[in-house]
């Protein structure tokens, strides 16, 4: 029969014995598994704070580790390495390596938000995994993510035009993140799309091209949205103790 | 609920613009044929998605908080968004300006900068699309308008996230019989089962479609989608019905690519619940925009005798 215990321990972590005597004791065999004892020196003490600066990551302090999150976590059905409750705990404790161990998967949180309708400190966990993930990046831990390319072309887009164009940026996506275009179930949708309509979509595509959304009257609005931006990122690099050039 | 309800502000936001385009047509067939009023937003900017919260979620209030001063500088008591993002963004901005400070002094300063009035919360409401019609026009008179031609059709009613969660940007649901609930959102079903269609029980109400990483992390969105589609069928259903063009382009866009990338292949059909309602009250399918629709429901509807 499986120790079940023994799957909440890393394998590096774990000691069996051929033949061990201990004060005249055998504990050699499957049934005398040892955990190896280690100490742990290199808390970041910085870390908890440095998350708590960052966009969502303000209420992280709240914490008072219910699972709820977890428990309630679209992305933790998927993948059960996705553990919102256990980086909460890792961050508070100072962890970073144990954190790291994670820091690939941390970005994929899809905002559903069922965390944060779950949690009974408002501690939003949505947000505390987005500041997560910033923090990784800023830290240089981490690339950008996919998703922080998408939301920094999002955005730039509003600041330049007060909307959004789904085509632009969807091509600019697959630009920054080194994707084709041509993928067998991007053509099969537009192949699809063609032979049931093909001048709708001829048509949508050239008026498209000419006529670009964009509102009226906002490049005061874009201009005082930038200027904010900027203020905060520097507060934020500030924050974390990062170079402002960097 | 204030004000008049047969006369409210539109915000259709971008999606509805470009991808979404099917809804915004059905929305409007819909509103026409049922009698009521919308005045688009003037010079109304986009929500900020699920995108600008991650750069500042400050930001994404003052977004929102732009539009519903348009809103009240054009008169308007009701804003109506029939986009989930929309709708739960100008729902957040609403109850941020009025319980976090920073998000007020934000708003105030870009506000001045940008050179217009700054929002103060509390002058404009804020509604969905079924909200709206259910509140406005009601079951009785939707199904006497009907004459249930749905009848017969099997449907999913699938919300998704943003129009229940988190639960305290919506104070007004929750509410005891005849509001709407966060957890078993219904306001859809009876919409539908008004119009004679036959609501399936489904679980997946409000799961996630993996939306905001449609393109950014796509084997996860087509993992969460095809759970909702193999739910959906294995719940009898012949239709999801969508109120929301992120979950809707994203279950098309996953159908597909579930089929391509893992070799799933579902039946299912994906339609706006303006368009089958659009349909139900006797317009065309072609009127309510289906053909724009990624996937192609033609078969069923024939089928059914419905467009």
């Amino acid at each position: 029969m499986p120790i079940h215990e023994k799957s909440l321990i890393r394998p590096e972590n774990l000691v069996t014995n051929d033949s061990l005597v201990i004060d005249g004791v055998d504990v050699s065999g499957h049934w005398s598994t040892f955990i190896r004892a280690r100490t742990i020196t290199d808390y970041n003490e910085a870390m908890e704070e440095e998350i708590a600066a960052l966009p969502g990551g303000e209420n992280i302090h709240r914490c008072w580790q219910c699972g709820s999150c977890t428990n309630a976590c679209t992305v933790n059905a998927v993948n059960p390495e996705f553990n919102p409750r256990y980086w909460i705990y890792l961050i508070r404790q100072g962890l970073e390596e144990e954190l790291l161990r994670d820091k690939d998967i941390i970005w994929q949180c899809v905002s559903c938000n069922k965390c944060t309708y779950a949690c009974p400190r408002d501690v939003v966990p949505e947000g505390v995994m987005k500041a997560t993930a910033h923090w990784l990046e800023l830290k240089g831990h981490t690339p950008k993510s996919p998703s922080t390319h998408f939301d920094e072309s999002f955005h730039d887009s509003i600041v330049r035009t007060g909307k959004i164009e789904e085509g632009r940026i969807l091509l600019e996506f697959l630009k920054k993140t080194g994707q084709p275009l041509r993928q067998p179930w991007l053509e099969a949708l537009v192949r699809g799309l063609v032979k049931r309509f093909p001048v709708f979509y001829l048509m949508r595509m050239g008026w498209n091209t000419v006529m670009r959304p964009r509102t009226r009257g906002w490049r005061r609005a874009g201009a005082a949205i930038e200027d904010y931006v900027q203020e905060r990122k520097a507060g934020q690099a500030r924050a974390l103790g990062l170079d402002q050039e960097a | 609920m204030a004000g008049d309800l047969r006369k409210v502000a539109y915000y259709p936001g971008c999606a509805l613009e470009g991808s979404g385009g099917p809804y915004d047509r059905s929305t409007k067939a819909v509103v026409k044929a049922l009698g009521l009023e919308m005045t688009e937003l003037d010079d109304w900017n986009c929500c900020g998605a699920m995108e600008v919260k991650n750069i500042d979620p400050q930001v994404q209030t003052y977004l929102s908080a732009r539009n519903l001063a348009i809103a009240g500088d054009m008169g308007f008591k009701t804003v109506m968004a029939p986009c989930n993002g929309c709708y739960h963004n100008l729902k957040k901005a609403e109850h941020d300006l009025a319980h976090n400070p920073e998000a007020a002094g934000v708003n105030r300063r870009i506000s001045a900068k940008a050179g217009h009035r700054a929002y103060e919360p509390g002058g404009v409401e804020t509604i969905h699309a079924l909200d709206w019609i259910k509140k406005a026009v009601g079951e009785e008179e939707l199904a006497r308008r009907a004459k249930g031609r749905l009848a017969g059709l099997k449907v999913a009613n699938y919300y998704g996230c943003m129009y229940t969660r988190p639960r305290h940007i919506f104070p007004e649901k929750d509410k005891g019989p005849g509001s709407e609930s966060t957890l078993k959102p219904h306001f859809m079903d009876d919409i539908l089962a008004a119009a004679g269609a036959t609501n399936v029980d489904f679980p997946l109400k409000t799961a996630c479609c993996g939306g905001a990483h449609s393109l950014s992390d796509s084997d996860m969105s087509t993992k969460l989608v095809l759970n909702i589609l193999t739910t959906a069928e294995a719940c009898g259903a012949e239709v999801i019905a969508t109120e929301c063009p992120t979950c809707h382009t994203g279950l098309e866009m996953h159908q597909v690519r579930a089929e391509k990338v893992l070799g799933r292949r579902t039946s299912v059909r994906i339609l706006y619940f303006t368009q089958l309602l659009g349909m139900a009250l006797g317009l065309s399918a072609r009127s309510v925009g289906v053909q724009e629709n990624l996937s192609d429901p033609g078969d069923l509807l024939a089928e059914k005798g419905l467009g």
